[in-house]
């Protein structure tokens, strides 16, 4: 029967209908906003990330170097590595390849973003996809998917992508599917159980009465008003992936060549030289630290902006 | 109570038959196929044959499967590609340092975390409650090497007051039955190796401690938090009860459901971590073994251990699940 209607009526456009408002209410997400911008803790989040942002994006003009040059390595010995103020042109010294921390920090910056934001937007999709046939169709397409969710889960995460990097070979790319996967599980239930608890809802009731298909409800109003909770703990996971690449490179799992300019190999190959130049470990860990941090203040924050119960006057 | 362990034991068959069916799988899909795994790159045809021949890797894949999964319903967990002995007597000579490693850990990051967490929700708003919460939140955003090396760099390096690796010093003579050195220095009444072994333990313990602590504080403040002003400490307090007897049947009690299942959920995060932070101590523990596994594709010993902490995943959550009717007899009713 859902042919009679035109879907626009129970469309998306229905809650912005100038009859339906009162004129003073404002949507959720706009509502967030509002709430976002007068948080410190979410502007603190969301300077330090447009910073690394910039930088990352910035890369090749404020590096003195490429990421994977050597331009000190005649300057340095098996014995000594200089250090930060220590050797003219490179503010923050050598490592042991001969790199200049700083340009390698700078492109390390895009590398770990770049790595975070692919895995997480993998895991995000995959858990999606994943959540939106469990919750929307439910019944034996439900079960099997959250059986195969809870196979994911008996594993630790990083375990698990631990496991799947080793199997797809050391690589750049085998990390960001590997993180991405191990993620999947996370989104696909909390996609599922927030479209569950919206299955009842009134405005859902209503479109069913209005004789729209399952398709559209579960597109057009099911998983707009599910997203919540599973935005939130994308920007959350964000900072998961951007810690476990670090530490999936850190297990040798990174592939490519050692003097690579991401945090995480920086900080594997500090090692060795932790008792001479500390601060070749301390600069990228320090990085990965501030980066993390930024993530999650902005994803609480937003947890909080979203959710009335959380919300402190 | 024996009906509820049945039926939890019951449901995890099917997810840890879909688990070794993954894994099984996944050796199969290896680059070059299992036996060019085990024999490397540079194998010869007939040696590949042979090897699939002998393991059975040219049987129809059911064949295998049925073969594989008999096995380890056996205990056999295969042969380590690496050592050559079978996959479960590495763990057992190896998970003893693991799990002391681990243990430590939790003793301290529960042993610091509830009691903070209680405080800072005590002192909400005022300068113990905001402390925490930063240092919670560095807490969590700090990878759990990265933190090795800053403890290792100062404690060990720059200020030489612990070891820097191993899990005892090489001078001490000392008997193992268990495994456990810190236990078996006990047992033998060798107290210096006991207290040798428990000092090595104090870095990595740290190290693997810090963000399960993290996330502990945080759930106990938000926990206890929720619960001090709930109608029945307010009931309580007019009765004139102790505040003694307040905070402790009252508060902490009906606070800890969420804490216990948080501790629960950090053992994954532990487990992940120890492999980490064993690389970093050179502490001889089932995570640095799996680390030379993954280096060396050691498939049987990363599909045994995958298996294994699947199983003890979710022993430790069935666990968690039952001491909750213990915290809380409300949860008995269902």
């Amino acid at each position: 029967m859902s042919t009679i209607l035109p879907p626009a009526v129970g469309g998306s456009a229905a809650p912005n209908d100038p009859a339906i408002d009162t004129g003073r209410g404002t949507g959720l997400w706009k509502d967030a906003f509002l709430r976002l911008r007068t948080n410190p803790q979410a502007i603190v989040g969301a300077v330090i990330i447009g910073l690394f942002l910039l930088v990352a994006i910035l890369a090749p003009l404020l590096a003195p170097y490429g990421g994977n040059d050597l331009p000190g390595r005649t300057s340095i010995t098996p014995t000594t590595i200089p250090g930060p103020g220590e050797i003219e042109g490179f503010p923050l010294g050598l490592d042991r390849f001969g790199g200049d921390v700083l340009s390698k920090l700078i492109w390390g910056a895009r590398a770990s973003l770049l790595i975070g934001v692919i895995s997480t937007a993998l895991g995000l999709a995959g858990g999606m996809l994943l959540g939106v046939l469990a919750g929307g169709l439910g019944g034996w397409v439900d079960s099997l998917i959250m059986r195969f969710v809870d196979i994911l889960l008996s594993v630790p995460s990083l375990l698990l992508a631990v496991s799947i990097a080793a199997m797809l070979g050391q690589s750049t790319y085998a990390i960001m599917i590997a993180i991405g996967v191990s993620q999947i599980p996370i989104f696909a239930r909390l996609l599922r159980s927030s479209m569950l608890s919206q299955r009842g809802a009134d405005y859902i009731l209503a479109a069913q009465t209005l004789g729209l298909s399952r398709r559209t409800i579960t597109m057009s109003h099911l998983l707009p008003n599910s997203m919540g909770p599973v935005i939130v703990q994308a920007t959350l996971s964000l900072a998961t992936a951007v810690i476990d690449a670090a530490a999936l490179a850190f297990l040798g799992l990174g592939g490519g060549l050692p003097q690579t300019a991401e945090w995480g190999r920086m900080l594997t190959y500090a090692q060795a030289e932790l008792a001479v130049a500390p601060q070749l470990a301390f600069l990228p860990g320090a990085c990965i630290v501030i980066t993390a941090l930024g993530f999650t203040l902005l994803g609480e924050s937003l947890r909080e902006a979203l959710d009335p119960k959380t919300r402190r006057k | 109570m024996l009906r509820v362990i049945g039926k939890r034991i019951a449901l995890l068959v099917p997810t840890l038959f879909g688990l070794s069916i993954l894994l099984f799988l996944w050796v199969r899909s290896l680059p070059g196929g299992p036996a060019t795994a085990l024999l490397g790159e540079k194998a010869t045809p007939e040696a590949i044959a042979r090897v699939n021949e002998l393991y059975g890797f040219d049987r129809p894949l059911i064949v295998q499967y049925l073969t594989y999964i008999g096995k380890l319903l056996q205990g056999d967990f295969g042969v380590s590609i690496n050592t050559g002995r079978p996959v479960l007597e590495e763990f057992a000579t190896r998970f003893p340092a693991t799990l002391e490693l681990t243990v430590i850990a939790l003793i301290f990051s529960i042993g610091v975390g509830v009691p903070l967490g209680y405080l800072a929700a005590r002192h909400y708003g005022r300068f113990l409650d905001h402390s925490s919460v930063v240092l919670s939140l560095v807490g969590i955003t700090v990878p759990v090497f990265f933190l090795a090396f800053i403890l290792k760099y100062l404690f060990a390096i720059q200020w030489s007051l612990l070891p820097p690796d191993g899990r005892q010093s090489p001078r001490i003579d000392a008997t193992h039955y268990t495994q456990f050195y810190v236990l078996d220095g006990l047992l033998t009444g060798e107290y210096d190796a006991a207290w040798d072994a428990f000092l090595h333990l104090i870095l990595p313990g740290l190290a693997l401690g810090t963000i399960p602590l993290a996330i502990i504080v945080r759930i106990t403040r938000a926990s206890v938090l929720e619960v001090q002003n709930a109608d029945y400490v307010r009931t309580a307090r007019a009765k004139g009860l102790m505040e003694r007897t307040i905070r402790g049947s009252f508060i902490l009690r009906n606070a800890m459901l969420p804490v216990v299942t948080t501790i629960g959920l950090q053992l994954g995060l532990l487990i992940s971590g120890a492999v980490l932070t064993e690389t970093v101590f050179a502490f001889n523990g089932i995570g640095r073994f799996l680390r030379d596994a993954i280096f060396g594709l050691d498939y049987p010993v990363l599909q045994g251990f995958i298996i294994f902490i699947a199983v003890l995943y979710a022993l430790i959550n069935l666990i968690v699940d039952l001491s909750y009717s213990v915290i809380d007899p409300r949860v008995r009713v269902q």
